[in-house]
Protein backbone atom coordinates (compact mmCIF):
# COMPACT_ATOMS: atom_id res chain seq x y z
CA UNK A 1 0.00 0.00 0.00
CA UNK A 2 1.30 3.41 -1.13
CA UNK A 3 0.11 5.11 2.29
CA UNK A 4 2.57 3.01 4.14
CA UNK A 5 5.05 4.45 5.95
CA UNK A 6 8.56 4.66 3.28
CA UNK A 7 11.37 4.38 5.62
CA UNK A 8 15.12 4.27 5.40
CA UNK A 9 17.20 2.39 8.20
CA UNK A 10 21.25 1.86 8.66
CA UNK A 11 23.01 -0.07 10.84
CA UNK A 12 26.69 0.16 12.12
CA UNK A 13 26.64 -1.56 15.61
CA UNK A 14 29.12 -4.33 14.40
CA UNK A 15 30.95 -5.24 11.25
CA UNK A 16 28.02 -4.88 8.68
CA UNK A 17 27.58 -1.15 7.63
CA UNK A 18 23.73 -2.40 6.40
CA UNK A 19 21.47 0.76 4.84
CA UNK A 20 17.77 -0.87 4.06
CA UNK A 21 14.93 0.96 2.76
CA UNK A 22 11.23 -0.75 3.54
CA UNK A 23 7.80 0.28 2.60
CA UNK A 24 5.63 -1.09 5.53
CA UNK A 25 6.71 -4.51 5.66
CA UNK A 26 7.22 -4.82 2.34
CA UNK A 27 11.52 -5.10 1.42
CA UNK A 28 12.78 -2.69 -0.97
CA UNK A 29 16.51 -2.72 -0.94
CA UNK A 30 18.87 -4.13 1.38
CA UNK A 31 22.29 -2.91 0.82
CA UNK A 32 25.14 -4.12 2.65
CA UNK A 33 28.93 -3.76 2.76
CA UNK A 34 30.88 -5.98 5.24
CA UNK A 35 34.23 -5.82 6.70
CA UNK A 36 34.34 -9.23 7.91
CA UNK A 37 37.27 -9.70 5.85
CA UNK A 38 39.36 -7.30 7.07
CA UNK A 39 38.66 -8.84 10.63
CA UNK A 40 38.98 -12.82 9.72
CA UNK A 41 42.75 -13.07 10.39
CA UNK A 42 42.20 -11.17 13.89
CA UNK A 43 39.74 -13.78 14.61
CA UNK A 44 36.77 -11.47 15.63
CA UNK A 45 35.61 -8.36 15.54
CA UNK A 46 38.46 -5.43 16.04
CA UNK A 47 36.82 -2.14 16.60
CA UNK A 48 38.54 0.62 15.00
CA UNK A 49 38.57 -1.26 11.50
CA UNK A 50 35.01 -1.82 11.57
CA UNK A 51 34.73 2.13 12.65
CA UNK A 52 37.01 3.37 9.61
CA UNK A 53 35.23 0.85 7.35
CA UNK A 54 31.76 2.10 8.16
CA UNK A 55 32.92 5.76 7.36
CA UNK A 56 34.23 4.72 4.15
CA UNK A 57 30.95 2.89 2.83
CA UNK A 58 28.41 4.84 4.52
CA UNK A 59 27.84 7.16 1.47
CA UNK A 60 28.10 4.41 -1.23
CA UNK A 61 25.59 1.94 0.80
CA UNK A 62 22.68 5.00 1.05
CA UNK A 63 23.62 5.63 -2.44
CA UNK A 64 23.16 1.83 -3.58
CA UNK A 65 20.50 1.30 -1.48
CA UNK A 66 18.14 4.18 -3.23
CA UNK A 67 18.78 2.83 -6.58
CA UNK A 68 18.16 -0.71 -5.45
CA UNK A 69 15.08 0.77 -4.00
CA UNK A 70 14.21 2.91 -7.04
CA UNK A 71 12.76 5.80 -4.66
CA UNK A 72 13.67 9.09 -4.16
CA UNK A 73 15.13 10.38 -1.14
CA UNK A 74 12.77 13.24 -0.76
CA UNK A 75 9.59 10.58 -0.82
CA UNK A 76 11.31 8.63 2.78
CA UNK A 77 8.89 9.69 5.40
CA UNK A 78 11.60 9.06 7.80
CA UNK A 79 15.36 7.87 8.50
CA UNK A 80 16.31 5.11 11.07
CA UNK A 81 19.25 4.26 12.96
CA UNK A 82 20.84 1.72 15.31
CA UNK A 83 21.39 3.85 18.22
CA UNK A 84 22.34 1.08 20.79
CA UNK A 85 23.23 -1.53 21.87
CA UNK A 86 26.61 -2.37 19.64
CA UNK A 87 30.45 -1.13 18.96
CA UNK A 88 30.35 2.47 20.43
CA UNK A 89 32.86 3.73 17.28
CA UNK A 90 30.82 2.30 14.90
CA UNK A 91 27.21 2.99 16.25
CA UNK A 92 28.71 6.47 16.35
CA UNK A 93 29.78 6.51 12.65
CA UNK A 94 25.82 5.21 11.55
CA UNK A 95 23.82 7.68 13.99
CA UNK A 96 26.28 10.60 12.97
CA UNK A 97 25.15 10.07 9.23
CA UNK A 98 21.37 9.06 10.12
CA UNK A 99 21.14 12.68 11.82
CA UNK A 100 23.08 14.38 8.47
CA UNK A 101 20.44 12.81 5.94
CA UNK A 102 17.62 13.11 8.47
CA UNK A 103 18.22 16.57 8.97
CA UNK A 104 19.35 17.66 5.36
CA UNK A 105 15.61 16.14 3.75
CA UNK A 106 14.23 17.51 6.41
CA UNK A 107 12.55 14.20 7.71
CA UNK A 108 12.09 12.40 11.56
CA UNK A 109 14.74 10.42 12.79
CA UNK A 110 14.57 7.26 14.65
CA UNK A 111 16.97 5.84 16.89
CA UNK A 112 15.96 2.32 17.68
CA UNK A 113 17.16 -0.46 19.43
CA UNK A 114 19.38 -3.12 17.52
CA UNK A 115 17.97 -6.29 19.06
CA UNK A 116 13.99 -4.69 18.90
CA UNK A 117 15.12 -4.36 15.10
CA UNK A 118 16.03 -8.31 14.61
CA UNK A 119 12.75 -9.07 15.94
CA UNK A 120 11.30 -6.41 13.72
CA UNK A 121 12.78 -7.94 10.27
CA UNK A 122 10.33 -10.81 10.53
CA UNK A 123 7.62 -8.39 9.35
CA UNK A 124 9.16 -8.37 6.04
CA UNK A 125 8.93 -11.98 5.85
CA UNK A 126 5.84 -13.36 7.46
CA UNK A 127 3.77 -10.03 7.95
CA UNK A 128 2.75 -7.97 11.26
CA UNK A 129 4.42 -9.78 14.39
CA UNK A 130 1.73 -11.54 16.75
CA UNK A 131 1.34 -9.85 19.56
CA UNK A 132 2.58 -11.25 21.75
CA UNK A 133 5.82 -12.98 20.13
CA UNK A 134 8.41 -14.80 21.98
CA UNK A 135 11.75 -14.37 19.98
CA UNK A 136 15.26 -16.09 20.39
CA UNK A 137 18.26 -14.06 19.48
CA UNK A 138 21.44 -15.48 18.87
CA UNK A 139 24.40 -14.38 16.76
CA UNK A 140 28.02 -13.75 17.76
CA UNK A 141 27.14 -10.40 19.70
CA UNK A 142 23.75 -11.83 21.70
CA UNK A 143 21.82 -14.87 22.73
CA UNK A 144 18.66 -13.52 24.49
CA UNK A 145 15.25 -14.63 24.97
CA UNK A 146 12.77 -12.24 24.61
CA UNK A 147 9.29 -11.62 24.72
CA UNK A 148 7.22 -8.64 23.01
CA UNK A 149 3.71 -7.51 23.24
CA UNK A 150 4.36 -4.43 20.81
CA UNK A 151 7.92 -4.06 19.25
CA UNK A 152 7.05 -0.54 19.22
CA UNK A 153 7.27 0.14 23.13
CA UNK A 154 7.24 -3.52 24.61
CA UNK A 155 10.24 -5.68 24.53
CA UNK A 156 11.07 -7.33 28.02
CA UNK A 157 14.13 -9.54 28.57
CA UNK A 158 13.22 -13.14 29.58
CA UNK A 159 17.23 -14.18 29.66
CA UNK A 160 20.60 -13.89 27.93
CA UNK A 161 23.46 -15.44 28.56
CA UNK A 162 25.98 -15.22 31.62
CA UNK A 163 29.50 -15.61 29.30
CA UNK A 164 29.72 -16.25 25.90
CA UNK A 165 27.14 -15.24 23.01
CA UNK A 166 26.35 -18.54 21.06
CA UNK A 167 28.03 -17.14 18.26
CA UNK A 168 30.96 -16.98 20.03
CA UNK A 169 31.06 -20.38 20.86
CA UNK A 170 30.78 -21.22 16.95
CA UNK A 171 33.89 -18.53 16.80
CA UNK A 172 35.72 -20.30 19.26
CA UNK A 173 35.07 -23.61 18.52
CA UNK A 174 35.96 -23.24 14.76
CA UNK A 175 39.11 -21.95 16.07
CA UNK A 176 39.96 -24.76 18.16
CA UNK A 177 39.13 -27.23 15.03
CA UNK A 178 40.96 -24.98 12.71
CA UNK A 179 37.90 -24.09 10.31
CA UNK A 180 37.30 -20.69 9.26
CA UNK A 181 36.39 -17.23 10.43
CA UNK A 182 32.87 -16.58 11.70
CA UNK A 183 32.60 -19.94 12.54
CA UNK A 184 29.24 -20.47 12.01
CA UNK A 185 29.12 -21.13 8.41
CA UNK A 186 32.23 -23.38 8.81
CA UNK A 187 31.06 -26.01 11.34
CA UNK A 188 27.31 -26.38 10.02
CA UNK A 189 29.28 -27.76 7.20
CA UNK A 190 31.13 -29.45 8.67
CA UNK A 191 28.49 -31.05 10.88
CA UNK A 192 26.47 -32.04 8.01
CA UNK A 193 29.07 -35.40 7.35
CA UNK A 194 29.43 -35.66 11.25
CA UNK A 195 27.17 -37.76 13.90
CA UNK A 196 25.63 -35.53 16.46
CA UNK A 197 25.72 -38.14 18.91
CA UNK A 198 29.15 -38.89 18.53
CA UNK A 199 30.33 -37.28 21.77
CA UNK A 200 27.82 -35.98 24.56
CA UNK A 201 28.57 -32.45 24.97
CA UNK A 202 27.55 -30.39 28.23
CA UNK A 203 23.88 -28.65 27.94
CA UNK A 204 24.61 -25.32 29.81
CA UNK A 205 22.27 -24.15 32.55
CA UNK A 206 20.11 -27.00 32.22
CA UNK A 207 20.16 -28.64 35.53
CA UNK A 208 17.13 -28.28 37.97
CA UNK A 209 18.05 -25.62 40.32
CA UNK A 210 19.69 -23.80 36.38
CA UNK A 211 17.62 -20.26 35.62
CA UNK A 212 15.48 -21.47 33.62
CA UNK A 213 15.96 -19.00 30.26
CA UNK A 214 19.20 -18.16 30.85
CA UNK A 215 22.40 -19.49 28.46
CA UNK A 216 25.86 -20.40 29.30
CA UNK A 217 28.37 -21.06 26.42
CA UNK A 218 31.57 -20.93 27.94
CA UNK A 219 31.61 -24.56 29.68
CA UNK A 220 30.74 -26.24 26.47
CA UNK A 221 33.50 -24.25 24.29
CA UNK A 222 36.12 -25.01 27.06
CA UNK A 223 34.70 -28.99 27.33
CA UNK A 224 35.02 -29.31 23.08
CA UNK A 225 38.52 -27.69 23.30
CA UNK A 226 39.66 -30.41 26.32
CA UNK A 227 38.38 -32.85 24.35
CA UNK A 228 40.15 -32.26 20.77
CA UNK A 229 43.19 -31.49 22.91
CA UNK A 230 43.01 -34.81 24.70
CA UNK A 231 42.86 -36.58 21.24
CA UNK A 232 45.70 -34.45 19.76
CA UNK A 233 47.71 -35.43 22.79
CA UNK A 234 47.34 -38.93 22.62
CA UNK A 235 48.35 -38.84 18.75
CA UNK A 236 44.95 -39.50 17.08
CA UNK A 237 43.30 -37.97 14.76
CA UNK A 238 40.71 -35.37 15.86
CA UNK A 239 37.05 -36.55 14.02
CA UNK A 240 36.76 -32.50 13.18
CA UNK A 241 32.81 -33.64 11.24
CA UNK A 242 32.09 -35.79 14.42
CA UNK A 243 32.82 -32.69 16.82
CA UNK A 244 31.15 -30.18 14.73
CA UNK A 245 28.04 -32.13 14.86
CA UNK A 246 27.77 -32.94 18.64
CA UNK A 247 29.13 -29.26 19.38
CA UNK A 248 26.02 -28.18 17.36
CA UNK A 249 23.55 -30.16 18.78
CA UNK A 250 23.99 -29.10 22.23
CA UNK A 251 24.21 -25.87 20.97
CA UNK A 252 20.74 -26.55 19.48
CA UNK A 253 18.89 -28.74 22.19
CA UNK A 254 19.98 -25.71 24.44
CA UNK A 255 18.50 -22.96 22.60
CA UNK A 256 15.18 -24.56 21.11
CA UNK A 257 14.48 -26.14 24.76
CA UNK A 258 14.55 -22.96 26.46
CA UNK A 259 12.83 -21.44 23.89
CA UNK A 260 9.70 -23.51 23.17
CA UNK A 261 9.90 -23.76 27.09
CA UNK A 262 9.51 -19.77 27.40
CA UNK A 263 6.76 -20.00 24.85
CA UNK A 264 4.73 -22.39 26.68
CA UNK A 265 5.20 -21.02 30.44
CA UNK A 266 4.17 -17.77 29.16
CA UNK A 267 1.60 -18.43 26.79
CA UNK A 268 3.04 -17.56 23.85
CA UNK A 269 1.60 -19.32 20.70
CA UNK A 270 4.51 -17.60 18.25
CA UNK A 271 8.62 -17.69 18.45
CA UNK A 272 10.89 -15.98 16.23
CA UNK A 273 14.47 -17.35 15.83
CA UNK A 274 16.44 -14.46 14.57
CA UNK A 275 20.54 -13.33 15.12
CA UNK A 276 23.46 -15.03 12.34
CA UNK A 277 23.23 -18.49 14.15
CA UNK A 278 19.65 -18.66 12.95
CA UNK A 279 20.71 -19.36 10.29
CA UNK A 280 22.52 -22.92 11.57
CA UNK A 281 20.81 -25.39 9.81
CA UNK A 282 20.82 -27.67 12.59
CA UNK A 283 19.48 -24.99 14.87
CA UNK A 284 16.33 -24.30 12.45
CA UNK A 285 15.59 -28.20 11.82
CA UNK A 286 15.16 -28.83 15.64
CA UNK A 287 13.73 -25.85 16.66
CA UNK A 288 10.75 -26.87 13.42
CA UNK A 289 10.14 -30.08 15.01
CA UNK A 290 10.00 -29.00 18.58
CA UNK A 291 7.62 -26.38 17.20
CA UNK A 292 5.45 -28.30 15.81
CA UNK A 293 4.75 -31.13 18.91
CA UNK A 294 4.43 -27.75 20.72
CA UNK A 295 1.71 -26.29 19.05
CA UNK A 296 3.92 -23.07 18.52
CA UNK A 297 4.10 -21.14 14.94
CA UNK A 298 7.62 -20.75 14.04
CA UNK A 299 9.01 -17.90 11.98
CA UNK A 300 12.28 -17.34 11.14
CA UNK A 301 13.24 -14.85 8.39
CA UNK A 302 15.61 -15.95 5.27
CA UNK A 303 18.60 -15.83 6.44
CA UNK A 304 20.12 -11.98 4.97
CA UNK A 305 17.52 -10.94 7.14
CA UNK A 306 19.06 -12.36 10.05
CA UNK A 307 22.40 -11.42 9.82
CA UNK A 308 22.76 -7.66 10.68
CA UNK A 309 21.45 -5.13 8.16
CA UNK A 310 19.70 -2.26 7.61
CA UNK A 311 16.25 -3.50 6.26
CA UNK A 312 15.80 -4.54 10.23
CA UNK A 313 16.30 -0.78 11.53
CA UNK A 314 13.84 0.24 8.36
CA UNK A 315 11.31 -1.99 9.30
CA UNK A 316 11.18 -1.16 12.95
CA UNK A 317 11.61 2.43 12.06
CA UNK A 318 8.13 2.03 9.98
CA UNK A 319 6.49 0.23 12.57
CA UNK A 320 7.20 3.58 14.85
CA UNK A 321 6.24 5.91 12.18
CA UNK A 322 2.97 3.51 12.04
CA UNK A 323 2.49 3.97 15.48
CA UNK A 324 3.04 7.32 15.78
CA UNK A 325 5.89 6.30 18.01
CA UNK A 326 8.21 10.06 18.92
CA UNK A 327 10.55 10.57 16.84
CA UNK A 328 14.54 11.68 18.08
CA UNK A 329 15.75 14.68 18.49
CA UNK A 330 19.49 15.66 17.24
CA UNK A 331 20.85 15.13 20.21
CA UNK A 332 20.43 11.49 19.76
CA UNK A 333 23.43 9.84 21.54
CA UNK A 334 24.74 6.40 20.24
CA UNK A 335 24.84 4.02 23.33
CA UNK A 336 26.57 1.22 23.28
CA UNK A 337 24.57 -0.28 25.95
CA UNK A 338 21.61 0.70 25.46
CA UNK A 339 19.18 -1.78 27.46
CA UNK A 340 16.62 -4.14 25.41
CA UNK A 341 13.84 -2.49 26.89
CA UNK A 342 14.39 0.47 25.52
CA UNK A 343 13.05 0.34 21.72
CA UNK A 344 13.88 3.13 20.75
CA UNK A 345 15.27 6.62 21.94
CA UNK A 346 12.17 9.69 21.80
CA UNK A 347 13.22 12.96 22.08
CA UNK A 348 13.60 15.04 25.15
CA UNK A 349 10.54 16.49 25.84
CA UNK A 350 10.12 20.39 25.29
CA UNK A 351 7.55 23.28 25.48
CA UNK A 352 5.28 23.71 22.51
CA UNK A 353 7.21 25.58 19.68
CA UNK A 354 10.57 24.62 20.83
CA UNK A 355 10.83 21.10 20.34
CA UNK A 356 11.33 18.77 17.95
CA UNK A 357 9.12 19.82 15.44
CA UNK A 358 10.23 23.33 15.51
CA UNK A 359 13.52 21.54 14.60
CA UNK A 360 12.34 19.66 11.47
CA UNK A 361 10.30 22.48 10.20
CA UNK A 362 12.99 24.75 9.98
CA UNK A 363 15.24 21.66 8.33
CA UNK A 364 12.79 21.17 6.10
CA UNK A 365 12.33 24.93 5.16
CA UNK A 366 16.16 24.71 4.78
CA UNK A 367 16.39 22.43 1.72
CA UNK A 368 12.74 22.25 0.17
CA UNK A 369 11.49 26.13 0.47
CA UNK B 1 32.67 22.00 10.41
CA UNK B 2 35.85 20.34 12.40
CA UNK B 3 35.89 17.47 15.08
CA UNK B 4 39.56 16.45 14.77
CA UNK B 5 39.80 17.92 18.50
CA UNK B 6 38.18 18.52 21.77
CA UNK B 7 36.12 21.08 19.65
CA UNK B 8 33.23 21.02 17.58
CA UNK B 9 33.59 23.69 15.97
CA UNK B 10 30.57 25.16 12.86
CA UNK B 11 30.78 28.32 11.23
CA UNK B 12 28.94 29.37 8.24
CA UNK B 13 30.89 31.95 5.79
CA UNK B 14 30.00 33.46 2.74
CA UNK B 15 32.79 32.42 0.75
CA UNK B 16 34.62 36.58 0.43
CA UNK B 17 38.04 35.38 2.10
CA UNK B 18 38.27 38.92 3.43
CA UNK B 19 35.09 38.76 5.43
CA UNK B 20 34.13 37.35 8.99
CA UNK B 21 32.22 35.03 9.58
CA UNK B 22 28.55 35.11 9.16
CA UNK B 23 27.95 32.89 12.45
CA UNK B 24 29.95 30.37 14.30
CA UNK B 25 29.66 27.53 17.59
CA UNK B 26 32.36 26.51 19.42
CA UNK B 27 32.33 24.07 22.23
CA UNK B 28 34.72 21.97 23.48
CA UNK B 29 33.90 18.92 24.60
CA UNK B 30 35.44 15.75 23.63
CA UNK B 31 33.18 13.24 24.83
CA UNK B 32 30.33 14.60 23.35
CA UNK B 33 30.92 15.40 19.64
CA UNK B 34 28.22 13.03 18.30
CA UNK B 35 25.70 14.85 20.30
CA UNK B 36 26.62 18.27 19.64
CA UNK B 37 27.75 18.86 16.14
CA UNK B 38 24.38 18.65 14.56
CA UNK B 39 22.52 21.09 17.11
CA UNK B 40 25.41 23.54 16.32
CA UNK B 41 24.81 23.17 12.41
CA UNK B 42 21.39 23.87 12.95
CA UNK B 43 21.97 26.55 15.57
CA UNK B 44 24.88 28.25 13.44
CA UNK B 45 22.35 28.53 10.21
CA UNK B 46 19.33 29.87 12.28
CA UNK B 47 21.85 32.22 13.50
CA UNK B 48 22.43 33.44 10.54
CA UNK B 49 19.09 33.17 8.89
CA UNK B 50 20.68 30.90 6.12
CA UNK B 51 19.05 28.10 4.73
CA UNK B 52 20.37 24.36 4.41
CA UNK B 53 19.67 24.85 0.70
CA UNK B 54 21.96 28.07 0.48
CA UNK B 55 24.88 26.05 1.36
CA UNK B 56 27.39 25.53 -1.90
CA UNK B 57 29.99 23.33 -0.25
CA UNK B 58 30.78 21.78 2.89
CA UNK B 59 34.57 22.05 4.16
CA UNK B 60 35.71 19.60 6.61
CA UNK B 61 38.52 18.91 8.97
CA UNK B 62 40.09 15.85 8.04
CA UNK B 63 42.32 15.52 11.06
CA UNK B 64 44.53 14.45 11.85
CA UNK B 65 42.91 13.71 15.11
CA UNK B 66 41.57 11.08 17.65
CA UNK B 67 39.52 8.97 15.60
CA UNK B 68 35.94 8.77 17.40
CA UNK B 69 35.36 12.18 17.07
CA UNK B 70 37.46 12.79 13.71
CA UNK B 71 34.47 10.51 12.30
CA UNK B 72 31.97 12.45 13.03
CA UNK B 73 32.70 15.24 11.77
CA UNK B 74 33.61 13.85 8.12
CA UNK B 75 30.40 11.35 7.52
CA UNK B 76 28.40 14.33 8.55
CA UNK B 77 30.19 16.50 6.19
CA UNK B 78 29.75 13.48 3.52
CA UNK B 79 26.08 13.09 3.85
CA UNK B 80 25.15 16.70 4.00
CA UNK B 81 27.14 17.20 0.95
CA UNK B 82 25.55 13.78 -0.95
CA UNK B 83 22.00 14.99 0.36
CA UNK B 84 22.11 18.87 -0.63
CA UNK B 85 24.24 17.61 -4.09
CA UNK B 86 27.21 20.16 -3.15
CA UNK B 87 31.15 19.43 -3.15
CA UNK B 88 32.98 18.55 0.15
CA UNK B 89 36.14 19.80 1.04
CA UNK B 90 39.35 18.52 3.39
CA UNK B 91 41.46 20.13 5.32
CA UNK B 92 44.03 19.57 7.70
CA UNK B 93 42.65 20.50 11.06
CA UNK B 94 46.42 21.62 12.12
CA UNK B 95 46.47 24.32 8.68
CA UNK B 96 43.06 25.61 10.43
CA UNK B 97 45.04 26.45 13.84
CA UNK B 98 47.80 28.04 11.71
CA UNK B 99 45.61 30.29 9.60
CA UNK B 100 43.84 31.20 12.83
CA UNK B 101 47.16 32.39 14.59
CA UNK B 102 46.64 35.06 11.92
CA UNK B 103 49.71 37.64 11.93
CA UNK B 104 50.53 37.29 15.54
CA UNK B 105 53.41 34.97 15.27
CA UNK B 106 56.17 35.99 13.17
CA UNK B 107 58.25 33.96 11.49
CA UNK B 108 58.17 30.00 11.30
CA UNK B 109 56.00 28.45 14.27
CA UNK B 110 54.64 24.56 14.85
CA UNK B 111 51.11 23.50 15.94
CA UNK B 112 50.85 20.56 18.11
CA UNK B 113 47.29 19.01 18.96
CA UNK B 114 47.06 16.12 21.48
CA UNK B 115 47.16 12.62 20.27
CA UNK B 116 46.48 11.49 23.92
CA UNK B 117 48.52 8.36 24.57
CA UNK B 118 51.07 10.94 25.40
CA UNK B 119 52.05 12.07 21.43
CA UNK B 120 51.03 15.32 19.70
CA UNK B 121 49.78 15.62 16.30
CA UNK B 122 51.99 17.97 14.60
CA UNK B 123 53.17 19.97 11.37
CA UNK B 124 55.75 22.96 11.06
CA UNK B 125 54.84 26.28 9.14
CA UNK B 126 56.81 28.93 7.64
CA UNK B 127 53.56 31.18 8.01
CA UNK B 128 49.62 30.76 8.68
CA UNK B 129 48.78 29.81 5.06
CA UNK B 130 52.27 27.62 4.40
CA UNK B 131 53.14 24.57 6.37
CA UNK B 132 56.49 22.95 5.81
CA UNK B 133 55.99 19.33 7.15
CA UNK B 134 53.62 15.95 7.17
CA UNK B 135 51.43 15.85 9.82
CA UNK B 136 52.67 13.46 12.17
CA UNK B 137 52.52 11.95 15.59
CA UNK B 138 55.18 11.73 17.26
CA UNK B 139 56.06 11.70 21.14
CA UNK B 140 56.64 15.30 22.07
CA UNK B 141 60.17 14.50 23.62
CA UNK B 142 61.24 12.92 20.39
CA UNK B 143 60.90 16.36 18.84
CA UNK B 144 62.84 18.53 21.09
CA UNK B 145 65.19 19.51 18.83
CA UNK B 146 63.38 20.13 15.63
CA UNK B 147 60.89 22.59 17.33
CA UNK B 148 63.78 24.11 19.34
CA UNK B 149 63.08 27.91 19.84
CA UNK B 150 59.65 27.85 17.58
CA UNK B 151 56.65 29.08 18.83
CA UNK B 152 53.52 26.72 19.51
CA UNK B 153 50.11 26.83 18.57
CA UNK B 154 47.19 23.91 19.69
CA UNK B 155 46.32 22.61 22.56
CA UNK B 156 49.69 20.09 22.43
CA UNK B 157 51.68 22.81 22.81
CA UNK B 158 49.74 23.81 26.18
CA UNK B 159 50.25 20.31 27.47
CA UNK B 160 53.80 19.91 27.01
CA UNK B 161 55.34 23.20 27.86
CA UNK B 162 59.02 21.42 28.74
CA UNK B 163 58.43 20.93 24.80
CA UNK B 164 57.10 23.84 23.57
CA UNK B 165 57.74 26.99 25.77
CA UNK B 166 55.92 29.54 23.76
CA UNK B 167 52.95 28.29 23.39
CA UNK B 168 50.16 30.67 21.68
CA UNK B 169 46.89 30.35 20.73
CA UNK B 170 44.39 29.12 19.59
CA UNK B 171 44.23 25.39 21.50
CA UNK B 172 41.89 24.18 18.89
CA UNK B 173 40.77 25.42 15.28
CA UNK B 174 38.05 27.93 15.23
CA UNK B 175 36.26 26.54 11.81
CA UNK B 176 35.48 30.15 10.80
CA UNK B 177 39.28 29.82 10.16
CA UNK B 178 38.88 26.90 7.96
CA UNK B 179 36.30 28.22 6.40
CA UNK B 180 38.21 31.35 5.21
CA UNK B 181 40.65 29.75 4.39
CA UNK B 182 39.23 26.70 1.91
CA UNK B 183 37.61 30.30 0.21
CA UNK B 184 40.76 31.21 0.07
CA UNK B 185 42.64 28.39 -1.93
CA UNK B 186 39.61 28.21 -3.69
CA UNK B 187 39.63 31.76 -4.77
CA UNK B 188 43.16 30.96 -5.81
CA UNK B 189 42.29 28.02 -7.86
CA UNK B 190 43.92 25.82 -5.43
CA UNK B 191 42.78 22.04 -4.85
CA UNK B 192 41.97 20.83 -1.50
CA UNK B 193 42.04 17.85 0.08
CA UNK B 194 39.07 15.32 -0.25
CA UNK B 195 37.42 14.46 2.49
CA UNK B 196 39.32 11.36 4.16
CA UNK B 197 40.24 10.86 7.58
CA UNK B 198 44.20 11.24 8.27
CA UNK B 199 44.35 8.94 10.87
CA UNK B 200 48.40 8.58 10.95
CA UNK B 201 48.30 5.40 13.30
CA UNK B 202 47.16 1.84 12.14
CA UNK B 203 43.78 0.60 13.75
CA UNK B 204 44.77 -1.03 17.42
CA UNK B 205 44.34 -4.33 16.82
CA UNK B 206 46.45 -7.49 17.98
CA UNK B 207 46.94 -10.69 15.86
CA UNK B 208 45.74 -13.39 18.90
CA UNK B 209 48.62 -15.65 19.53
CA UNK B 210 48.25 -18.87 18.26
CA UNK B 211 45.22 -20.78 19.66
CA UNK B 212 46.06 -21.21 23.49
CA UNK B 213 45.19 -24.49 24.66
CA UNK B 214 42.96 -24.67 28.31
CA UNK B 215 44.09 -28.03 28.91
CA UNK B 216 46.76 -27.17 32.52
CA UNK B 217 50.00 -29.20 31.59
ZN1 LIG C 1 22.77 -8.20 15.70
Amino acid sequence: MADEPLVLGIETSCDETGVGIVRGHTLLADAIASSVDAHARFGGVVPEVASRAHLEAMVPTIERALRDAGVAARDLDAVAVTAGPGLSGALLVGVSAAKAYAYALGKPLYGVNHLASHIAVDQLEHGALPEPTMALLVSGGHSSLLMSADITSDVRPLGATIDDAAGEAFDKVARVLGLGFPGGPFIDKAAREGDPAAIRFPRGLTGPRDPLYDFSFSGLKTSVARWVEARRAAGEDVPVADVAASFQESVADVLTRKAVRACRDNGVGHLMIGGGVAANSRLRAMAERRCEDAGIVLRVPRPKLCTDNGAMVAALGAEMVARGRAASDWELSADSSLPVTETHVPGHEHAPGHGHDHVHELAKDNLYS
Amino acid sequence: MDTATPAVTVALHDGDPASPALAASHQVDARRHGELLLPAVDRVLAGAGRGLGELTGVVVGVGPGPYTGLRVGLVTAEVLGMTLGIPVYGLCTLDGIAYATGGDVDGPFVVATDARRKEVYWARYADARTRLTEPAVDRPADLAEQVAGLPAAGAGAELYPEVFPDARPPAHPPAAALAALAAERLAAGAELLPPRPLYLRRPDAQVPAAYKAVTPR
